[in-house]
């Protein structure tokens, strides 16, 4: 299945904005962010189609999946 | 020496030292401005007119070696809201205040015929002079000459063109530590001040410094509320991106108010992102970091050069890029940075008059999207106070009813910022409960319901909402009393050695021992005392809602309304 990975701020240092991926089907939020080689720790928002998820939820085909690390402002 | 009032009365040009009244002795800042503008004006009174009041007011902690404690108040009844006021802001002006042993300064009374003033306060008192020469001029060239006049260490709070003509959006401008510009931006305030007919008010706190119960006591509190600043993974993502690196987390959660509302996402969010900001301020090289105090840790702010590697602009805030950007799609930051700065001179509210743009724009008096137009608007007509300029200057609400637009995104006539209601439901409880109209820093809701901090909520979901903004919004109230600036909370709801050091600072500057419920009771009590003005002042409930709009046009991508019933909202002062 298809699924576009977005990411922003810092994470994108070293890796790219955004990148459309090839995945099996059942793979998780989390795996993919483990996959870039970011910490989980350091991840403060997970959004698929503008929704926050979870690291266990599972992507789906046509999927825009976010990885945003904690950040803030206002 | 104990902390004065300085009280200045422009109708009979008098000033006076006052002993602080027990009753405001344990406030600064928006408690202390609240309580005063509670106490001494008349809430039906007209906010230009003679008997409105116009208090500034440093923080409890400001002047101290507090980190992040440099935030001034600023207070009156709005002549945009009509409702009590307080803006907030960094500068140097808290700390010069407070230095001098002035806990409040409050201006009163209206010069009888149409000279011009300046006000010069030392730690011995206030002086009122006549002012002709910087009249009818823009807020940097009054920055230019009054640090001529005196020492390029004085502090200066002025305004601008819009403010000399009472323009419902004028701000405050506040000095910076490079001599740059921060704003009272909200609510009107410089309209106040120039009903007062003063152009600025210069500070020189000389050798005064701020007397310190227990040091030793004082140091280590600061030192470990320092460190849970520092160590916030949001302190430091503010200081690389700005508040900036907002745009693109709230446009992916369809939150970003565009094209006058009528949008929740913004095809132009990357060009204008905190992301790309970061990249062309360091391509030019300005300073990503930079704070608008000394003594702040996070250093949100930034130093923003143009093409050619000249200074342009500093301290732009997400709110700001998001209404010029967004709201007016508008996708180039030079563009933006340009405007930025105009309306700094002309000190008006990027938020108020970049949202009036919107609905301008909503109304064919300019296309969206027009930098260019909205430029010579600023620079021709605003700030010449013509008619057109004059009906945007006063704000989103006197766009809308001038052209018959019902797509008006103000509460209580006050511009809603950077987040769709619909969408991001916590944060309209905030827009519509608060005592300022709408305003997002007086019960920042987002995060929790989109960054995460401070819990999780479901930004779609009604659930908890209000609870979450009235939770928020009283300890808002208390931490605008203490000059920290706002951006403290992110580590106060995540770690908990914050807010106990805080407390303990406190304690440790008077010489008491305060604990954490009577920081909650005084939100609290500030709060209530604004609601009682707002009320006196002929507000109802039934102002406390948001536009119809809202409640029948769907937003993308969630295609979300507002559904919170009049009764549900009400239930926020039920406390």
């Amino acid at each position: 299945m298809q699924v576009q990975v977005k990411l922003f701020a810092f994470f994108r240092e070293g890796r790219f904005i955004k990148e459309d991926r090839e995945l099996p089907e059942g793979t998780t939020a989390g795996t993919i962010v483990d996959e870039l080689g970011i910490d989980r720790e350091e991840v403060g928002v997970l959004m698929i189609n503008s929704r926050h998820c979870k690291f266990e939820t599972v992507l789906q085909e046509g999927d825009i999946y976010a990885i945003f690390p904690v950040i803030g402002g206002g | 020496m104990a902390d004065k009032i300085f009280r200045v009365n422009m109708t009979d040009l008098s000033t006076s030292i006052e002993d602080v009244p027990a009753d405001w002795a344990g406030h600064g800042g928006r408690g202390l401005t609240s309580n005063i503008v509670a106490t001494e004006v008349p809430p039906t009174c007209h906010p230009l007119g003679p008997n409105n009041k116009l208090i500034f007011a440093p923080g409890t902690l400001s002047g101290t070696a507090a980190s992040n404690s440099g935030r001034i108040s600023a207070g009156a009844k709005s002549p945009l809201t009509g409702t009590i006021k307080e803006s907030n802001s960094g500068g140097t002006s808290a700390q010069r205040l407070a230095k001098m042993g002035c806990k409040a300064l409050i201006i009163e009374g209206q010069p009888k015929d149409d000279s011009w003033y300046s006000l010069s306060l030392t730690p011995e008192g206030v002086t009122i002079t006549k002012e002709e020469e910087l009249i009818g001029k823009g807020n940097f060239s009054v920055v230019e000459s009054v640090e001529k006049r005196f020492t390029d260490k004085i502090g200066i709070l002025s305004i601008g063109q819009a403010g000399e003509m009472q323009m419902t959006g004028a701000n405050i401008s506040v000095k910076d530590p490079d001599s740059h510009v921060r704003s009272l931006g909200r609510g009107g305030l410089g309209a106040v001040m120039g009903s007062k007919k003063i152009k600025f008010i210069a500070l020189d706190a000389q050798d005064g410094k701020v007397e310190i119960a227990d040091l030793d006591a004082f140091r280590a509190a600061n030192k470990a509320f320092t460190k849970a600043l520092v160590d916030h993974p949001v302190s430091q993502a503010l200081g690389t991106y700005g508040s900036n690196v907002l745009v693109n987390i709230i446009n992916e959660a369809g939150g970003l108010p565009t094209k006058n509302f009528s949008q929740g996402q913004f095809e132009g969010h990357e060009q204008i992102s905190g992301e790309t900001m970061h990249d062309l301020i360091v391509e030019r090289g300005g300073k990503p970091k930079h704070g608008c105090h000394s003594g702040c840790v996070i250093q949100c702010s930034q130093i923003y050069n143009d093409i050619k590697g000249n200074y342009k602009t500093s301290g732009m805030e997400y709110e700001s890029i998001w209404a010029m950007g967004a709201d007016c799609t508008i996708d180039n930051l030079d563009q933006i940075a340009e405007m930025d700065s105009i309306m700094d001179d002309i000190g008006i509210d990027t938020i108020e008059t970049a949202v009036a743009f919107g609905v301008a724009m909503e109304a064919k008096v300019l296309d969206f999207g027009d930098a260019v137009e909205m430029t010579r608007i600023l620079r021709e007509e605003i700030a010449k106070g013509t008619a057109l300029g004059r009906v945007i200057g006063n704000g989103a609400g006197s766009v809308g009813r001038t052209y018959g637009i019902t797509r008006v995104p103000v509460v209580k006539n006050q511009a809603i910022p950077a987040y769709d209601p619909r969408s991001i439901k916590g944060i309209g409880i905030t827009y519509a409960t608060s005592t300022q109209g709408a305003d997002h820093t007086m019960g920042y809701t987002i995060a929790t319901e989109i960054l995460g901090v401070g819990g999780t909520a479901d930004p779609l979901s009604k659930e908890g909402m209000v609870e979450l903004s009235r939770g928020l919004q009283i300890a808002t109230a208390a931490i605008d009393s203490t000059g920290m600036c706002l951006f403290i909370a992110f580590a106060a709801l995540d770690d908990e050695t914050c807010l106990p050091a805080l407390i303990d600072m406190i304690n440790a500057r008077f010489g008491i021992t305060l604990v954490a419920a009577d920081v909650t009771n005084l939100g609290m009590s500030i709060l209530k005392t604004e609601h009682a003005f707002n009320m006196a002042a002929g507000f109802t409930n039934l102002d406390d809602r948001l536009p119809e709009f809202f409640e029948t046009e769907p937003v993308a991508p969630h295609n979300a309304v507002w559904d919170f019933t009049g009764e549900e909202i009400d239930t926020f002062w039920n406390f």
